[in-house]
């Protein structure tokens, strides 16, 4: 790997001080807590009615740390490892942390339209608490250990209890805070009684030593069906089937921002573990799991969109269209290549943009209705153009038609998935699957597109007000998903590198 | 720049025009659609008269990286098969806009919409690269679902919207599959389509590939051009959408999935072709015969128009499987020839239902005499429906004839039975049902293409079929030297991988001799 290597480390006290200078890698994670920190303390001392604005301080703040960060003079810029090889910094991390900071910074965005609906005064809580999520998300991007993984997915998770049960007062939101309470906490303990089996057979938790003495520990049951667990607790993170139940009604009663952070963030740092789990830490056993995944990946997408059709509540309906692009992420880790792992970075990137966009609008529509039914959407594009377009250029997108980001990302999956149909013909069956999958969703997302502009009965009329924030963001979501799906050459180019960084 | 990007790119600058008009202005709105056409389809007339026959490679090219680690460029340029597509596509989206002025709800999504499936495809058909090829294509169809599912007509506009976005993405994936395997299998690492021709030439697919691949261009392009038994979404599509967009779909839309069999298909995977030609002969039979007896039986005008539209595939698809010069010279022909065709009959039909109501044949009757004009360009557009000489259908119908009658004779036979005795009963039957006869009396009110503007879309389709049909050398000269590369490409038939293929290509030769 890099040049701190776990070999000098054993060395005694040079190790320690040569590891110490490393904890410059974690400065961006150490501001981020600092920052959430502060928005606690900030919350002493402004008025309730004032605290909103708090959010639009964090939202400057981060923006600063992800121009530093991209400049490549900030701490992810600087590749190595910290912390005895625990903690990476390299491309993957890089790509990874500026998308969990892009999709923070929208969350905030969409926090502050959405502080009305919260507990009064709240809302600064409810900031640092998305802060902390992005701690633990940023950490995720990092882990190069069993022990950071776990740590980092507890971050994650502990925190969105609180903020999938945020609105008290509705009990939706209660009940699918103790939904996701007791499949969170099932989902972690068999993650952990895996790690624990990982350890006691191979006695590595280091991802990069533990791909050196992998392959001896092939044929050990217990050794696999401890990777078998661990991958079943990241399964639960990125609701991959069968472990998808809780999904749809954890996003219809979440707080819409808080859905939209679940979708795109805990999804992607789900993501991110698997992959270095996958293709860092087990490259041996993965190579043998390849229809393993197609059949977990052809599922995925073939529950999640069959289960989309009938749906009337919107953010359900995106609920069950996550646990398809859950299967869609999965075609490019099923293709067990670097062009599949380079392909679903890009996806990633779209979908970040386009679920952000979809939620942006969600929020800014339903928060003034006491249901959240499709049919409120109707007459959308006389109450406000640019909702209606932003979410029909997201939902368009979704569907996968060009020439925006989605399209782009599901050629770029199929394209690495047929690629291995040479070494197995379960790679053709998994395209056809998805190719199924595509056409399917095409029905749900067109409802919706046709709900916005052609529904018969509109009641309310009333033209949406939009603050100068909210325009600003839904700008920017329309323009990152034209922009991945016309100029592809720039993030194809930085998500190659990032995939090659898995392969070393 | 190429004149080809102007003229796809007219198109998609107004429809990007329109999304910052106002939509009440809607003189401008109709102003610039006509404008933006009309300057794509003078282009497209110029590229067409400065083109040079037997050039050697492509011309009008251009080419600009896109993204470089797939080898993926925007890359267009014409040669003998695509210059009269792409003639015809500009012509007839420029009628279509014409046509448009029956639209008389949320006109600016109408026409951003309409915009973008003409310039969509023609970027579609001037591509040289395999990737834009498909992304243009997909652009432009995208756009048919939401007009047949908001500007159409009757009742069962749910269901032919629902079926038609089913039917048609269904087909693109798997075409999309097919391409992406064919750009893996073939090794060039590029997608750039004369790149691949030259390296395919050189390095030969390996045949097992070529049998996994062909087939999923086959039905996946087959599908989008409703080859029997996947034919079933076009009459209905066709019957429920509003008339330009019929015109546009079955006169340009459906010509893209033939031009890529003649494009890709046929001479990068020659050895598969030469198999599974017997086969797409006799899925022919089902397109000449069958539709054809079903289109004898419809009712409805436009059911029966777009009945008749599948049944024209048949030929086209004969002239491909006759994989010889003549054959598919004359399925490029009858391409062109059926665009115009096929954009003539459905706006003359939009224009009768926006003046009665209905296209019951039974309610009609007599219009000759209320529309004579429309009446008379109806009547030519079905006798060029039935191969009538004068027109282009006939010059195209009579080359894929020449062309398969040395393959597939029994084929040929059957299918000239189709052209000639189907064709012309159902087509006469129309005129008689629908122009002739006693006049109901509620009809009297009706009123003939009133001026100039009115009639200029069906005369210029009307004249566009006169002009080759009387002189096809225009089109000949251009298409024979590159439809003769196409062949050189095709091997001579020798074995076949699985047995049903033998036993009809003994069957086959046995007639033959």
């Amino acid at each position: 790997m890099l040049p701190v290597s776990g070999v000098e480390g054993r060395g005694g006290g040079k190790f320690w001080s040569a590891q110490l200078m490393n904890s410059s890698l974690i400065g961006l994670e150490i501001s981020v807590i600092g920052l959430g920190l502060v928005l606690m303390l900030a919350d002493l001392f402004v008025p309730a009615e004032r605290r909103r604005f708090i959010g639009y301080a964090a939202i400057a703040a981060l923006g600063v740390l992800l121009v530093t960060s991209l400049s490549g003079n900030g701490s992810c810029g600087q590749f190595g490892t910290a912390f005895g090889g625990m903690f990476v910094n390299d491309t993957l991390s890089l790509f990874f942390k500026q998308l969990f900071i892009v999709a923070a910074i929208l969350v905030l965005f969409m926090a502050a339209e959405f502080s009305d609906k919260l507990a009064e005064g709240s809302v600064a809580e409810y900031y640092s608490l998305i802060l902390f999520a992005l701690v633990g998300m940023l950490f995720a991007a990092s882990s190069n250990d069993f022990t950071m993984l776990f740590v980092s997915i507890e971050l994650i998770t502990i925190t969105f209890y609180i903020l999938v049960s945020f609105q008290r007062s509705k009990i939706a939101s209660l009940e699918a805070g103790v939904k996701y309470l007791i499949l969170g906490a099932l989902s972690s303990a068999f993650m952990i009684f895996g790690i624990a089996l990982i350890w006691g057979t191979t006695g590595e938790l280091n991802f990069t030593k533990l791909a050196a003495v992998a392959p001896q520990f092939e044929t050990s049951k217990i050794f696999l069906l401890g990777v078998l667990l661990v991958l079943v607790g990241l399964g639960f993170k990125i609701a991959a089937f069968p472990f998808q139940i809780w999904a749809p009604d954890v996003y219809q009663g979440a707080p819409a921002p808080t859905t939209a952070f679940l979708a795109v963030g805990s999804k992607a740092a789900g993501i991110v573990l698997l992959l270095r789990v996958l293709f860092t830490a087990v490259p041996s056993v993965t190579a043998h799991w390849g229809n393993l995944l197609i059949v977990i990946s052809a599922i995925t997408i073939l529950y999640g969109n069959l289960c989309a059709i009938p749906q009337r509540n919107i953010k359900r309906l995106l609920g069950y269209s996550s646990i398809a692009h859950a299967g869609y992420l999965l075609l490019g880790v099923a293709a067990l290549s670097a062009s599949g792992q380079s392909a679903l970075l890009y996806y990633l990137a779209g979908y970040v943009f386009t679920v952000m966009a979809a939620f942006f609008v969600i929020t800014l529509v339903m928060r003034h209705l006491a249901t959240e039914d499709i049919s409120g959407l109707a007459g959308l594009n006389q109450r406000s153009p640019l909702l209606a377009a932003t979410l029909t250029i997201a939902m368009v997108s979704l569907a996968g038609i060009p020439p925006l980001a989605g399209f782009f990302g599901k050629f770029l999956l199929l394209k690495a998935v047929i690629e291995q149909g040479a070494t197995n013909q379960g790679y053709y069956c998994l395209a056809f699957t998805a190719l199924a999958g595509v056409v399917i969703s095409l029905w749900y997302y067109f409802g919706v597109i046709r709900a916005i502009y052609w529904s018969k009965e509109a009641g309310d009329l009333s033209v949406i007000e939009l603050s100068s924030p909210s325009k600003l963001s839904l700008w920017v979501c329309i323009a990152g998903i034209f922009w991945l799906g016309l100029f592809p050459n720039t993030v194809l180019n930085i998500t190659n590198l990032a995939a090659a960084a898995l392969g070393k | 720049m190429s004149i080809l990007t102007h003229i796809a790119g007219w198109p998609l600058l107004a429809a990007l025009a329109l999304v910052v008009v106002p939509r009440n202005y809607r003189v401008i709105i109709r102003a610039i659609a006509v404008l933006a056409t009309l300057v794509s389809a003078v282009l497209a007339v110029k590229m067409f008269c400065q083109f040079v026959p037997n050039h050697d490679g492509f011309q009008f090219e251009q080419q600009i990286p896109w993204v470089e680690s797939l080898g993926i460029s925007y890359h267009v340029g014409v040669d003998g098969i695509n210059v009269g597509l792409i003639l015809m596509g500009a012509i007839v989206g420029f009628a279509a806009t014409l046509c448009s002025w029956e639209i008389q709800s949320r006109e600016k999504e109408f026409y951003i919409l309409l915009l973008t499936m003409i310039g969509g495809i023609l970027g579609a058909f001037a591509s040289l690269d395999l990737f834009f090829f498909y992304f243009l294509h997909e652009l432009a169809l995208v756009p048919t679902f939401i007009m047949i599912g908001v500007w159409g007509r009757g009742e069962k506009k749910n269901f032919a919207t629902f079926q038609i976005t089913l039917y048609l993405s269904a087909g693109a994936l798997i075409a999309l599959i097919g391409l992406i395997a064919l750009y893996l299998q073939s090794g060039a690492n590029t997608f750039d389509i004369p790149k691949l021709l030259d390296y395919v030439k050189a390095h030969p697919i390996s045949e097992n590939a070529q049998h996994l691949i062909f087939p999923l261009l086959l039905f996946g392009f087959g599908i989008l051009v409703s080859l029997w038994p996947f034919h079933s979404w076009a009459p209905l599509g066709y019957g429920v959408a509003p008339s330009p967009t019929a015109m546009l779909h079955a006169g340009v839309l459906k010509k893209f999935g033939l031009y890529a069999l003649i494009r890709i298909a046929l001479p990068m995977l020659p050895e598969s072709a030469r198999c599974w030609a017997q086969i797409l002969a006799w899925l022919c039979v089902g397109n000449i015969l069958y539709v054809g007896w079903v289109a004898m039986r419809q009712k409805d005008l436009n059911l029966l128009i777009g009945n008749s539209s599948v049944a024209h595939m048949g030929f086209i698809f004969l002239g491909i499987a006759s994989l010889n010069l003549i054959g598919i010279s004359g399925a490029v022909l009858i391409m062109i020839a059926h665009g115009f065709l096929a954009a003539l009959t459905f706006a003359l039909s939009g224009y009768i239902y926006q003046q009665t109501g209905t296209l019951q044949m039974s309610e009609l009757g007599g219009l000759c005499r209320k529309l004579p004009f429309i009446g008379t360009a109806l009547l030519m557009a079905a006798m060029a429906g039935c191969g009538l000489p004068g027109f282009a259908n006939f010059v195209g119908e009579a080359t894929v004839f020449f062309g398969s009658w040395t393959v597939f004779p029994v084929v040929t036979v059957i299918a000239l039975w189709g052209a000639l005795v189907i064709g012309g009963v159902y087509m006469t039957r129309a005129v008689r049902n629908v122009l002739h006869g006693p006049l109901p009396e509620k009809w009297n009110s009706l009123t003939d293409a009133a001026h100039l503007w009115r009639k200029l879309p069906y005369a210029l389709l009307l004249a566009s079929l006169f002009v080759f049909g009387v002189w096809p050398k225009l089109l000949m000269d251009k298409v024979n030297p590159d439809a003769e590369k196409i062949v050189a490409q095709i091997p001579p038939a020798k074995c076949c991988p699985c047995p049903a293929l033998k036993v009809a290509a003994a069957e086959n030769s046995g007639v033959r001799n």
